[in-house]
């Protein structure tokens, strides 16, 4: 099944990109998704990475066909 | 009359401007956020604004922080900001605090005001915002920038969520508009906004970004919005133990190194391994003796500057021979 996933600050950095679909395994939860890119791309601090899954800022769900993931870094800047 | 353009608006009008008059905000961090901010509040008759600053103006604050100007250069920002508000609106109260926000006192300044808004730069006080509005009852208004990203929100507003809710986590590292670059707009922008969330709080008007986080890039236009729910865990937790103070903390990479930090206290991130010594730079002279003359000593501060000068002045002023500058700053030194 195919996920859109939207990357925001120095994640996208990090990706080289703001924006990717993957196809990925049924049954995949949105942590395991996260854990997956973070080792891929190596994203810096992934404890402070929160998910947001068609704009609910959830983690904890099952992953359905042509969901929307962002990764939100925090950051601090003013 | 001055407020006419607003109070022909539906959502002014009279009984508007009156709420506006007895509304109080406290801006906490007049730089790139607070000083639109403030400058559109001001503008806009909010009866008190505190201006909370413990900073002075610097030369690269110019592009971004467009209430400030050339003459005011090493003055402080809060006394700086007043002048100039109290003379755009002389009919409102402003109140300079030459301070740095901190656990002993932010309750005790928040209790004055309705409303807090951030214009800080660092996940520190933003925490500490965050805690301290709790305790005291008060919404606030968060945004910060990364680059030509911005993230804009309000918390603790009508059992909407706190801060804490949407990042639970702080990162280990952050990372300043000095040390990215940005352009003057993008705080701008955001600052902007958050002096709209304020009207619209103040005037009960449209749809606050209470549980919404609001994303915007500067340079794509997109904006989204996510939706942010509450969690009670994380609000209770402060309400039960009082602020719970957050540190950034970083270590250099090279323990076996001896470093010298010539940053002031308050700058981010803090460095805490056991082989740097820290000396502001203003206070070297008095302190000679807390240097290593022996051993490399390897100098730094937020960027290379204000260490090549530390370096410069040990040398020809007191025969310092086994210093050296950290040419690229603290990120080149500290693990990511």
């Amino acid at each position: 099944m195919k996920v859109t996933i939207k990357y925001f600050g120095m994640i996208a950095e990090t990706a080289n990109k703001t924006e990717e679909v993957l196809d990925v395994a049924q049954g995949l939860w949105a942590m395991e998704l996260k854990d997956m890119q973070i080792k891929k791309y190596g994203i810096p601090d992934p404890e402070a990475v929160q998910l947001a899954i068609n704009r609910d800022l959830i983690s904890e769900v099952e992953l359905k066909e042509g969901d929307e993931v962002a990764f939100l870094p925090p950051f601090a800047g003013g | 009359m001055r407020y006419d353009r607003q109070i022909k608006l539906d959502v002014v009008g009279i009984s508007g401007q009156e709420k506006l008059r007895n509304s109080s905000v406290l801006i906490v961090g007049v730089g790139g956020l607070g000083c639109p901010a403030a400058q559109y509040l001001a503008g806009s008759g909010i009866g008190k604004i505190g201006l909370m600053d413990h900073d002075k103006v610097s030369i690269t604050n110019l592009h971004r922080q467009v209430l400030y100007d050339e003459f005011n250069i090493g003055k402080p920002k809060a006394l700086v900001a007043k002048e100039k508000l109290q003379r755009l609106n002389s009919e409102i109260e402003l109140v300079a605090i030459e301070e740095a926000l901190t656990i002993e006192n932010a309750e005790m300044f928040f209790d004055q005001y309705d409303l807090i808004l951030d214009g800080t730069d660092n996940f520190e006080t933003k925490f500490l915002i965050n805690d301290a509005c709790i305790l005291t009852g008060k919404p606030w208004i968060y945004a910060s920038v990364y680059k030509n990203e911005g993230q804009i929100s309000v918390f603790n507003y009508q059992d909407g969520p706190s801060y804490r809710c949407l990042f639970p986590k702080t990162a280990r590292q952050e990372v300043s508009c000095e040390a990215t670059g940005v352009l003057g707009v993008t705080p701008g922008i955001l600052g902007m906004l958050q002096a709209a969330e304020v009207l619209k709080i103040i005037l009960g008007a449209g749809n606050v970004l209470s549980g919404k986080l609001k994303l915007i890039n500067i340079l794509t236009g997109i904006e989204q919005i996510m939706n942010i729910q509450p969690r009670q865990e994380e609000i209770e937790k402060i309400k039960k133990q009082g602020i719970i103070p957050v540190r950034i903390d970083c270590e250099v990479r090279d323990t076996h190194k001896i470093y010298l930090d010539v940053r002031e206290a308050f700058e981010q991130p803090k460095v805490n391994s056991e082989n740097v010594i820290h000396i502001p730079l203003g206070s070297l002279q008095q302190r000679l003796r807390e240097i290593p003359n022996r051993e490399e000593v390897l100098v730094f501060c937020q960027s290379g500057k204000r260490s090549r000068i530390a370096v410069e002045m040990l040398q020809k002023d007191f025969g310092f021979q086994n210093l050296k500058n950290v040419e690229g700053g603290i990120e080149t030194i500290i693990d990511g």
